[in-house]
Parts: structure tokens; C-alpha cells; sequence
């Protein structure tokens, strides 16, 4: 699945988007991403505001995966 | 539904005369003009970077649009949000709602806000005096945003 990152979280991780495979749930895929430490275990931790889109809609941590997904972590918005 | 997501300025009176477009049914037209100003939370701001996450936004805005088109009778709605590199005193978003009475229109124009500023994913770095930072969401626009 492709994941994208914005914002803030994009210049903490220093990284845009990149390419993962495997994880089944949202749940499942901020464990692995946890799971490298750093930032990526900092800026995930579950008190940490985040949110999460699926294919371009707001997901729930629960919701289901599949590799042709593509999923973006981002702060909560700010315009207007 | 007129859906816009650009860096461009745009111009109110064109925007006005687009939505009220010579329509004799139209009673009511109301506009929220959002700007850019020059401090926030007590430090001066040189200028801001506007972030969006292309097709998302777009999508994100015109649900939006959608719902306040079911909960209230309006004849036309525009939706401008500019991103980008913008400075004090640059618009930033135009919400435009016509309508036959006032109540619908005024109701929708500040839906549209309320929900735009807690759902649609947009995000300003600040510049300022004390460096860049990244605006946090506010608690103020959540609640706001519940009412509805």
C-alpha cells in the first residue's frame, strides 16, 4: 500500500510517502511503523492527535487494509 | 457545487456575481471571507505556507457542500480555499451560499465553515518572528464544530 504523510509529520519523518506491504488493519500497520522507533514510535504513540484517511476518507484505527490501499497519517487540520 | 482549491487570489464581486448569477429566485446571498492576519497567539506572523493533500481536499469539500445542500434549501454554493505561500492580510477561503430566504443561507455559509476548519485536510505553517511553526489545532474549532 502506499502511505503518505503531511505536514508536520512529514518533516519529522523527513519522508513524503513510501510503499508497504502486509499489514491488514490500521492498527496493524502503526504497530509496524512504531515498531522502526525514533520519530515514527514518538509521533504514532496512540495519546499522540493523528489521524488517519483510507482512500482518501477518515478511517478508523480498526479499519482493514489491503495492499492496494492508499492510507495517509497526518495532525489534525488546520485551514480556513 | 463550485469546488476550488488553488493558489490564485480570488476576486469577491466576480465570486458574488458567479453565484448570484442574474437569478431573480435568489433572496439571499452570504459570503465568509477568511484572511490572513498578522499575529497569532501574541507573536507576529511574517507569512504562512498552506498544505493540502491533493484529491482528498477536494473530495473532503464537496461532502461537505453535500450535507449543507441537505439540510438546507440553497440554490448555489462556491468553495474557494487558496494554499500555497500567503501573507497577512491575503485571503485565504471563500465560502459563498445563495439561497431564497437568509436563514438557509447564513446557516449553510457557517456550516460550511465550521466543518471545513475540522475536516477538510488543509494544514499552515506560520512564519514568524520567532522561526516556523506548525498551527495546532484548536479545541474552540472542535466544539464549534459539534453544534451543528
Amino acid at each position: 500500500m502506499k502511505v503518505l504523510y503531511f505536514a508536520r509529520l512529514r518533516e519529522t519523518f523527513g519522508l513524503a510517502e513510501e510503499e508497504i506491504s502486509g499489514p491488514a488493519s490500521v492498527t496493524e500497520l502503526l504497530e509496524l511503523l512504531r515498531s522502526r522507533g525514533g520519530v515514527f514510535a514518538k509521533e504514532l504513540d496512540a495519546a499522540r492527535p493523528f489521524r488517519v484517511a483510507v482512500n482518501q476518507e477518515m478511517a478508523a484505527m480498526d479499519s482493514a487494509l489491503q495492499d492496494s490501499d492508499e492510507v495517509a497519517i497526518f495532525p489534525p487540520v488546520t485551514g480556513g | 457545487m463550485d469546488i476550488r482549491v488553488q493558489h490564485p487570489a480570488f476576486d469577491v464581486a466576480d465570486e458574488i456575481a458567479r453565484l448570484h448569477a442574474a437569478d431573480s429566485g435568489v433572496g439571499a446571498l452570504v459570503t465568509f471571507v477568511g484572511y490572513v492576519r498578522d499575529a497569532h497567539a501574541g507573536v507576529g506572523v511574517q507569512g504562512m505556507e498552506l498544505e493540502h493533500y491533493p484529491g482528498m481536499t477536494e473530495k473532503s469539500l464537496a461532502a461537505i457542500v453535500a450535507e449543507a445542500e441537505q439540510r438546507w434549501h440553497t440554490l448555489r454554493i462556491s468553495v474557494i480555499h487558496r494554499v500555497g505561500k500567503l501573507f497577512p492580510a491575503d485571503p485565504i477561503v471563500f465560502v459563498g451560499v445563495v439561497s431564497a430566504h437568509r436563514a438557509d443561507a447564513f446557516a449553510a455559509c457557517e456550516f460550511i465553515m465550521d466543518y471545513l476548519k475540522t475536516q477538510a485536510p488543509f494544514w499552515k505553517k506560520e512564519t514568524t518572528s520567532n522561526g516556523e511553526r506548525w498551527v495546532e489545532a484548536r479545541a474552540s474549532d472542535d466544539e464549534a464544530a459539534r453544534r451543528w
